[in-house]
């Protein structure tokens, strides 16, 4: 008889361990997964975590990691410090598509200025924008009682409409023969995010998820309000009783999350992908709670597992171009991850034991 | 009867139709909830059950297999999600979210071959001279066997909650499933089987989109039905009923939507595809206003994880 004993605090070990051993889980599962697509299973899985860093192209790749990893790690920043106080916010997609829309709207309305005040106020926009909408579902979860987790879902798929709306209307290139899409940024010196150091992918966004990781760390493991951020999560009640207000809880964790998730759109926008269009967003949101949960919730976890998830986007393609892969795989196999990790979790906080119980 | 240009009876018809996707996966969500769980993973399982429902239709080149196609795929997903949340003890949350973005991902895999073609048809029952009767006629005896299935099942449901000893059971579990553990209940099997229940009608509901509603199979085609049916969950306080009025709401809400759309107004398109979410946060607003006054509704039990110490 197998027997499930709680832990009286979660293992360390386990803590650490189980996202290796949900990685390892997700490349057989995966293997198994390619086999059944009819692929070379150990090529496809070489192809996604080995030749993006050390294969033939690798220099060219290495330097993607980077462009790919900074919104992941930026948006799962912020996203983190809300799941440790138990606030859902599900709608980073959308945030990071407002924070783009108002960045943008910026420099769009500037054009053609040059000025080196442009670029700041672009990020501010930024920054503002994804605050703006992340505060919708905070206002109405604090006033209303509404869910956060509907509400922000909910919006994702308005700022969608609203992005193609811009795509299509407002903010579409006069100069751009009739195709959607606004002006490319990357032809505007003043308001583009360029690569800061040749060949490695660093533009200011990846500078701002490095600072984004050592700004959560300090809040969440040397300053008050974390303390007070992981009481709420772990035990609500005794946290009212040590003065958190749950309201200005819920506004804190959604406005941060939601400003950092602003940021990588408007990065992500004014550098990488240069122009508003209406497939502008490639997930990142949502991949970004994967991110959240492989790195543990924990500033330098969330650090690597970014790295790993920008990897296995960087893979993915390669597979997709040399082994004809289907884009979804990928899609699927990061699923599978955040299912192992969580399946795993299990040994963080049970002992496994045999035997009957003693009564 | 015609207003400014719309056939109304028409409408109504339609209106079901655009409703049914969201009501079976509703009822099949409330259900769940109803024995004390929360699956966020309905996206993931409506969108399994449109690949899984087009895929079995095609094939076999019968609707109705293709039907339960889709319901076992969502079925499947539920079980997953069932063997993390209640014997691997991950949280609700987490675990839904997962269920949705790995659905997502593995549909649209399944579904590399299957764009671009045509299903089946599902034809629509008649009933003679019942469906030639004016107004009448196309809203009530003009529909195809699932829209009729899923009315059935809305009725079913209430009164498996309300009147039988199973559905007291459920609520139990779903109430406090600790006393219902000291009672001898089978808590985790109750969990499961509602969720496979609910995940069946997740998948029924997406095969129902595939193919009927757009009929087609596209690449996250769901396009955030799943979500909604939680939201309808919410609106109705609980209540097999009022998912029913909740979710033809939305589906009035979608139908008027695309008839604007289609009428040219000045509005542009996007932000008239807007109004459905927009109307879903406003209604979840009143309604949790409302309940923040009154009684706790939701199952007491809800998303909590339960792990019997001996």
């Amino acid at each position: 008889m197998i027997r499930l004993e709680r832990r009286a605090v979660p293992s360390r070990l386990w803590t650490v361990a189980t996202p290796v051993a949900a990685v390892l889980a997700t490349m057989v599962a995966g293997g198994i997964l390619f086999a059944a697509l009819g692929k070379n299973p150990a090529e496809a899985i070489r192809m996604i975590f080995w030749d993006p860093l050390f294969g033939p192209n690798a220099s060219y790749f290495r330097g993607q990691l980077l462009v790919k990893a900074g919104p992941l790690i930026l948006i799962a920043a912020g996203l983190a410090v809300g799941f440790r106080a138990g606030v859902w916010n599900i709608g980073a997609e959308g945030q990071y598509i407002m924070g783009a829309i108002a960045g943008a709207g910026v420099a769009l309305a500037a054009y053609p200025a040059e000025s080196p005040m442009i670029f700041p106020a672009m990020v501010l926009a930024g920054a503002l924008g994804g605050w703006a909408w992340a505060m919708i579902p905070a206002v109405l979860k604090a006033r209303f009682g509404t869910s956060e987790i509907l509400v922000s879902l909910m919006m994702v798929y308005v700022a969608q409409n609203l992005l193609a709306y811009m795509a299509f209307g407002p903010m579409k290139n006069p100069q751009g023969f009739g195709f959607p899409g606004s002006r490319n940024l990357q032809q505007y010196p003043s308001a583009h995010n360029p690569e800061l150091i040749a060949g490695t992918g660093m533009h200011w966004g990846v500078v701002a998820a490095f600072v984004a990781v050592i700004g959560t760390y300090v809040l969440m493991h040397r300053h008050i309000a974390g303390f007070r951020i992981r009481v709420a999560g772990d035990a609500p009640k005794a946290a009212r009783f040590a003065g958190v207000v749950p309201g200005r809880l819920i506004a804190f964790c959604l406005g941060l999350s939601g400003a950092l998730a602003g940021l990588a759109g408007l990065f992500e926008v004014a550098g990488p992908s240069g122009q508003i269009t209406d497939s502008f967003n490639a997930g990142y949101g949502f991949t970004a709670i994967i991110v959240a949960f492989l790195g543990r919730l924990h500033p330098v976890g969330i650090l690597l597992a970014g790295l790993l998830m920008a990897l296995t986007y960087i893979g993915g393609d390669l597979a997709q171009l040399m082994l004809r892969l289907p884009a979804a795989a990928i899609q699927a196999f990061q699923g599978m991850l955040l299912f192992f990790l969580l399946g795993f979790d299990l040994l963080t906080n049970f002992r496994i034991r045999l035997g009957r119980a003693r009564a | 009867m015609m207003i400014a240009g719309i056939d109304i009876a028409q409408l109504v018809a339609m209106l079901m139709v655009a409703s049914t996707p969201i009501l079976l996966a509703a009822t099949g969500e409330l259900v769940a909830e109803k024995a004390g769980v929360l699956n966020l993973g309905v996206e993931g399982m409506m969108i399994m059950g449109a690949i899984g429902g087009f895929a079995g239709a095609v094939v076999t080149g019968s609707p109705a297999l293709g039907f339960a196609a889709g319901a076992m795929a969502g079925a499947g997903m539920a079980l997953l999600f069932a063997f993390l949340t209640q014997v691997l003890l991950s949280n609700q949350v987490a675990t839904g979210l997962a269920l949705t973005l790995f659905g997502l991902g593995l549909s649209a895999l399944l579904g590399q071959s299957y764009q671009g073609i045509k299903p089946p048809a599902t034809e629509k029952l008649t009933f003679g001279p019942l469906t030639d009767l004016p107004v009448l006629g196309p809203v009530l005896f003009n529909h195809d066997w699932v829209v009729y299935l899923s009315l059935a099942l809305v009725a079913g449901v209430g009164l498996f909650l309300s009147r039988s000893r199973a559905g007291l059971i459920l609520r139990a579990v779903g109430e406090s499933h600790d006393a219902a553990h000291a009672l001898g209940y089978p808590v985790v099997a109750v969990r499961v089987a509602a969720l496979a229940f609910g995940g069946a009608l997740a998948g029924l509901g997406g095969a129902y989109l595939s193919l009927v509603r757009v009929p087609q199979w596209a690449e996250g085609m769901t396009a955030g039905a799943g979500w909604i049916a939680l939201a309808i969950v919410v609106f109705a306080s609980w209540k097999p009923g009022r998912v029913l009025i909740g979710a033809y709401l939305f589906g009035g809400v979608t139908v008027l939507q695309l008839r604007l759309q289609a009428a040219g107004f000045a509005i542009p398109v996007q932000l008239l595809s807007m109004a459905p979410y927009l109307i879903t946060i406003a209604v979840l607003v009143i309604i949790s206003a409302r309940h923040r006054r009154g009684a706790q509704v939701a199952p007491a039990s809800l998303g909590r994880v339960f792990h019997a110490s001996r």
